[in-house]
């Protein structure tokens, strides 16, 4: 459950909280944009690095770091993938002649299979410091003033809104298992997967039920009854907004200016030399 | 025999749940433990089979520190009916879902078609033997839940919260099936808000508030005491509230039986023609 905890948002107030969520969102997109552009390590480090004032302005440390080591099982798996095939079939990306044989060849397929799983920790950490730093009601008020219909914004903000209690409701269903002598650890992988069969259908069930629940609990306080709904919040872009969203424009002229016209250099070459 | 020496507990989110408890349930003792809602029942009831230990101070189950063994070998020994059957059930059949533990505890197939056969014996069940539990009623749920966990015979029960969504024959009937069970010699510990229930059961009454244990005794010394009924966020018996708005007339206000109440009245129009 340590991946939701690292996207779980907590009312607290920070100049990045205070940030108008869609020029968040331009952040978010221009990072993965640029994340996916790169196959480097050393731009990688880069992006991971220029974020890291993010965090510590918003304060969330400890909920961010929470994010990453509940991403890092599947950072290592990337890793560990590409490491393997790389090595069994070189050539592609990597540009490395095949076979794999000199030490410098293996330096460089690991500091690309290095550069794999970066770039999903990149990706986890953009995205976790957008959930931490924005309340699912910002949110769903800046999909609605992007014109996105009602409809959508409330199925989307009740999601996110519902995540919390889903994971404490997996929670109580492990305990319920567990009561009645199930023990997720024991057996073989297969037998393992199996194990969580009894907490994923009862969990499945009470999500349905409670969605049925919640629409008829809706729709008797007269939900959709007016056309045209106003809100007490409007969101308007101040001179912050505006700020970062000229910031992420200029990240991105960059990435691009550099994946074009810049020959980005090995880690792994330039120490040899 | 559980035993809970000077426990405390503190959940992952800071939140003191037990501060300082201390307890000894002997074997065939039948406990109910009252409070209002956070005072700390569930979090109690969940160190006995070992789904919470404790942060400091020990529970012995047995003799055997809850701290060192699985929840599977506690619970063999301590079966635990969960509040909302739907967190449990997720078999295709009624039978199936009765006989999940005693798989989970490696009982022979043999064994397993006897114990199931009893259990649905026992609740009333047999008819829906081949049913999908999620076609059952809720109160059908309930029993199922409960049925699955009786099936492996073990020597404590805890029920929390059994009457809630309950008709008045089902809790009737759950009154005898707990006689029934402590004249079996089994512990059986209910955590629950129905004070009408515990006023027609008379277990021993365990009063817990801030997570503490506020008092302890018979039924009717704990239901009928204004000040501890107060401090643990409870109302009195009916009956009891009605005899305490006669103390004028000099009628007993220590009454929580139907019976004993009828008699008092009884007593009190023949002297006072």
């Amino acid at each position: 459950m340590s991946v939701f905890d690292g996207l779980r948002f907590r009312k607290v107030s920070s100049p990045i909280h205070r940030l108008d969520p869609r020029a968040k969102f331009f952040y978010v997109i221009v990072m993965f944009v640029v994340a996916v552009v790169f196959s480097e390590l050393l731009p990688l480090i880069v992006l991971f690095l220029i974020q890291m004032p993010f965090v510590f302005v918003a304060g969330v440390q400890r909920e961010w770091i929470r994010s990453l080591r509940g991403a890092l099982f599947l950072a290592v798996m990337i890793f560990t993938f590409n490491f393997i095939f790389g090595y069994l079939s070189p050539g592609g990306i990597t540009g490395i002649q095949p076979p794999v044989d000199s030490l410098s060849e293996y330096l460089m397929l690991l500091e690309r299979s290095l550069a794999m799983a970066l770039r999903f920790i990149v990706l986890v950490e953009s995205f976790s410091v957008f959930f931490l730093t924005t309340s699912p009601d910002h949110l769903g008020l800046a999909l609605e003033q992007s014109h996105v219909p009602y409809e959508f914004c409330f199925a989307f903000t009740t999601a996110v809104r519902f995540v919390p209690v889903l994971a404490e409701e997996a929670q109580t269903i492990m305990d319920a298992q567990k009561a009645r002598g199930l023990e997720l650890e024991r057996g073989n992988f297969i037998k393992k997967i199996r194990n969580y069969i009894p907490i994923l259908i009862p969990l499945i069930v009470s999500a349905i039920r409670r969605s049925l629940e919640l629409a008829e609990a809706m729709e008797s306080r007269a939900w959709g009854a007016t056309e045209k709904r106003t809100n007490l919040y409007v969101l308007r872009l101040k001179k912050h907004d505006y700020a970062l969203a000229l910031i992420s424009v200029l990240v991105l002229a960059l990435a691009i200016y550099v994946r074009f016209f810049v020959q980005i250099p090995s880690i792994s070459v330039t120490l040899r030399i | 025999m559980i035993e809970i020496k000077d426990v405390f507990f503190t959940y992952p989110n800071g939140v003191e749940a037990l501060r300082g408890v201390s307890l000894s349930i002997p074997d065939g003792e039948f406990i109910a433990i009252m409070g209002q809602n956070g005072a700390g029942k569930t979090t109690l009831v969940k160190h006995f089979n070992g789904l919470l230990k404790p942060t400091r101070g020990e529970i012995l189950v047995d003799g055997v520190n809850t701290q060192k063994v699985s929840v599977a070998t506690l619970a063999r020994n301590v079966g635990f009916v969960f509040q909302n059957p739907d967190h449990q059930l997720f078999c295709e059949t009624v039978e199936d879902e009765v006989a999940f533990a005693l798989r989970n505890f490696d009982f022979e197939e043999k064994v397993i078609k006897r114990r199931v056969a009893w259990a649905l014996n026992l609740l009333d069940l047999e008819e829906y033997r081949k049913t999908s539990p999620f076609m059952l009623s809720g109160g059908e749920r309930k029993r199922v839940a409960l049925a699955s966990v009786l099936a492996w015979d073990p020597q404590v029960v805890i029920l929390d919260e059994p009457t809630i969504g309950q008709d008045h024959k089902q809790k009737e009937r759950l009154r005898q099936f707990i006689v029934q069970l402590t004249a079996q010699q089994k512990t059986v510990i209910i955590v629950t808000h129905d004070v009408e229930f515990v006023a027609e059961c008379a277990p021993h009454v365990i009063l817990m508030a801030n997570g503490k244990i506020v008092a302890e005794g018979s039924a009717r010394q704990m239901l009928t005491n204004l000040d501890l009924v107060t401090q643990a966020s409870i109302a009195p018996p009916q009956i009891t509230q009605i005899f305490l708005g006669l103390t004028d007339l000099g009628l007993p206000t220590d009454l929580i039986d139907i019976h004993a109440a009828k008699e008092a009245l009884l007593d009190f129009l023949e002297a006072n023609p």
